[in-house]
């Protein structure tokens, strides 16, 4: 058997222990691993009306199949627990080296139980695994708890993931940051893991990632590299321009998001784009493990080096917050990275409290002299510190932009979907990605089925983002698609150039089954329904599928898309059907009989 | 009559990123694309006044257009 390690290790930290048990291959083959295994022994594990925060709460850590081999692309690992920012199963993943090294050092995943009674990380040498105490960590950022803790590993190609003052104050924002730089940002699983006083994990692993097929393994990555290679997106436009590429591509096509969504273009967008980024600040490019396309950036800027923004990054702390200062959206993305905050939900927070000062909700007195008006990039690079170190309206602000505007009597001033901050992406003008964010399992999210791709970008192939024809197939296809890439452990950007059947081939040729691309395909959708499940089992339903009502009532107000509408409800009705799910969104027996759940 | 271009990415290199041009009447997307030397199958993405069309689409005065080649990211 090839690409699993065959082998969990639980760690509970309430007593202290450790223990190995074997992958059930009964359960890998039916939900592959990563986002899929993770989820379904999450569903199986852990009581659904835990409180997230609480040591009944488990965090799964998940490589796939394909993390650590020589497929594309292949770093990904997933974080799996109960969010505590929305209560929904959360998944947030993460690139960079940990994930694979988890794998070379034995383990396909760690499960971490309980609660422990003082600050402790975990450290991993292949077979060795220790408890060791955090208290000369606990308190510092991730940068320095990073150096720190390889340098009491003494080990420089030891990898590091941890939390940061986020994590410890129970932000629910709080992301989990490995290699400094790559953060599982999305849903709050940095709050749990600071629940559980466990600061950070190490790991260092001289093993490898055994292929069941190598020679057809050789063949099958060969075809994928040349698909990445001549695919103008993963071949050209990522390397060179990095994502943040898409901020004049989504604003010209009027469906960019300005000022907390009060508008939906911005003039100046070009001032934060990937073409200035790449012009002007961007040292070299800073590429995952065995990563062909190389999208992420490392800077420069104001007399300082680090991780250059994102797309989503550069338009929630830019144009969303009103602003165009980019040396301000690289200090509030390093301030994120440093501290272990998620980018989107802290700047789509920032936006909000913005807009709740805007309309007078948020006294000036609550500011302690801090500005907080779009436009004012000094202002908001302090509410980032602020939100990090729950310090004074801060404290309110990490609780998420829901949280926030709903303590002042206007909930409708979040952007949010189950209360998770939406993306760079109006879905007014984008049917299919309005019907994508309303359905996603993970609350507002663009990475559950990127349907950008084919209404914007034309890929697979263009599809006239204002019309529903067909909308509700390509978003099941897509976000079942997209649960495979996570739990296989691959990048979505691989998705770009590569299809179902190349996935197939990958996963058949490293584990040496025999998988269709039907059944392959079966396997998203288990996951995808094994998470609704979940979420219907915490109180959430069709209701909830929902946007925000500015968006949900009014028209895309100036811009090129001006008076551009979703049919949201229409939508809905179209893919409960192809989901095979009844009327009010619950899957009927029959689909879960099918799927085998 | 006279139309915006909007270039991108690296339809920039070696030209520019916003000029004002004047057309003849009943131009085409591809009269664009031939005044500039880009040749239609570089083009992933075409907006006029942001909606996409094709580099057959023919132009009004006061249009804008904006030119990418094949990007994307997330």
């Amino acid at each position: 058997m090839g690409g699993y390690t065959g082998k969990i290790l639980r760690i509970n930290l309430a007593e202290g222990k450790t223990s190995t048990e074997p992958l059930n291959m009964e359960l890998a083959k039916k939900y592959l691993g990563g986002r899929g295994l993770a989820g379904k022994m999450f569903a199986d594990e852990v009581a659904s009306d835990v409180d997230a925060l609480s040591p009944g709460n488990k965090l799964f850590i998940a490589a796939g199949v394909l993390t650590g081999t020589n497929a594309p692309t292949p770093s990904r690992y997933m974080v799996v627990t109960k969010s505590p920012l929305n209560g929904v199963i959360a998944s947030s993943n993460s690139g960079g080296y940990w994930g694979a090294e988890l794998k070379f050092a034995g383990y396909d995943m760690l499960v971490l139980e309980g609660k422990s009674d003082h600050p402790v990380y975990i450290s991993i040498k292949d077979g060795e695994v220790e408890i060791k105490d955090a208290g000369k960590v606990w308190g510092k950022d991730v940068y320095e708890t990073t150096d720190a803790l390889k340098q009491e590993f003494g080990d420089d190609k030891a990898k590091v993931l941890a939390i940061g003052p986020a994590g410890e104050n129970l932000s629910l924002m709080a992301a989990i940051v490995n290699d400094l730089y790559r953060a599982a940002g999305r849903t709050g699983v940095g709050a749990v893991m600071g629940s559980k006083n466990l600061k950070g994990i190490v790991v260092r692993g001289t093993g490898k990632v055994e292929n069941a097929n190598p020679d057809q393994m050789k063949e099958v990555v060969a075809n994928s590299l040349r698909k990445i290679r001549e695919n103008g997106v993963t071949g050209q436009g990522l390397p060179t321009y990095g994502s943040a590429v898409l901020v004049n591509i989504i604003n010209e096509t009027g469906v960019y998001p300005v000022n907390n969504f009060q508008g939906s273009y911005d003039p100046e967008a070009d001032l934060i784009s990937g073409e200035t980024l790449t012009e002007k600040y961007l040292l070299k490019k800073h590429p995952c493990y065995r990563c062909p396309i190389a999208c992420g950036r490392y800077s420069k800027w104001d007399g300082k080096e680090g991780a250059g923004p994102e797309y989503e990054t550069a338009w929630v702390f830019g144009s969303d917050c009103g602003i165009h200062d980019f040396d301000a959206i690289h200090e509030a993305n390093d301030l994120c990275n440093k501290l272990g905050l998620d980018t989107i939900s802290v700047g789509g927070t920032i936006a909000a409290g913005m807009e709740l000062v805007q309309r007078g909700y948020i006294k000036p007195e609550e500011l302690d002299g801090t500005t907080l008006e779009f436009g004012n990039a000094k202002g908001m690079v302090e509410w980032v510190r602020k939100i990090a170190y729950v310090e004074g309206l801060g404290a309110k602000m990490a609780m998420g932009s829901y949280n926030l505007a709903e303590s002042y009597g206007a909930p409708e001033l979040s952007m949010s979907v189950k209360k998770q901050e939406l993306p760079a992406y109006d879905p007014r003008g984008i049917q299919g990605q309005a019907l994508s964010y309303a359905t996603s399992n993970r609350g507002g999210c663009h990475v559950r089925g990127y349907m950008i791709s084919p209404e914007i970008l034309g890929l697979p192939e263009k599809l006239d983002r204002n019309s529903l024809e067909g909308k509700a197939t390509w978003t099941k296809i897509f976000q079942d698609l997209t649960a495979v890439i996570d739990a296989v452990g691959l990048c979505l950007f691989s998705s770009f150039a590569l299809g179902l059947t190349d996935y197939t081939a990958l996963v058949n040729a490293v584990t040496g089954f025999n998988y269709t691309d039907e059944e392959l395909l079966a396997c998203g959708e288990r996951i995808w329904n094994v998470e609704r499940l979940h979420n219907l089992k915490v109180g959430y339903s069709a209701v909830d599928d929902t946007l925000p009502k500015r968006l949900l009532n009014d028209p895309i107000s100036s811009g090129p898309s001006k008076g551009q509408m979703h049919n949201l409800p229409e939508l809905l009705v179209q893919y409960y059907a192809e989901r095979g799910w009844d009327k009010a969104g619950v899957p009927t027996p029959e689909r879960l009989n099918m799927l085998g759940i | 009559m006279r139309v915006t271009v909007k270039l991108f990415a690296t339809f920039r290199d070696g030209r520019f990123k916003v000029e004002e041009k004047n057309l003849s009447e009943d131009s085409q997307v591809l009269d664009v694309l031939q005044l500039l030397n880009i040749l239609p199958e570089e083009v992933a993405i075409c907006l006029v006044n942001g909606r996409d069309v094709k580099e057959q689409h023919v132009l009004n005065d006061g249009d804008t257009i904006a030119l990418f080649p094949p990007v994307g990211g997330g």
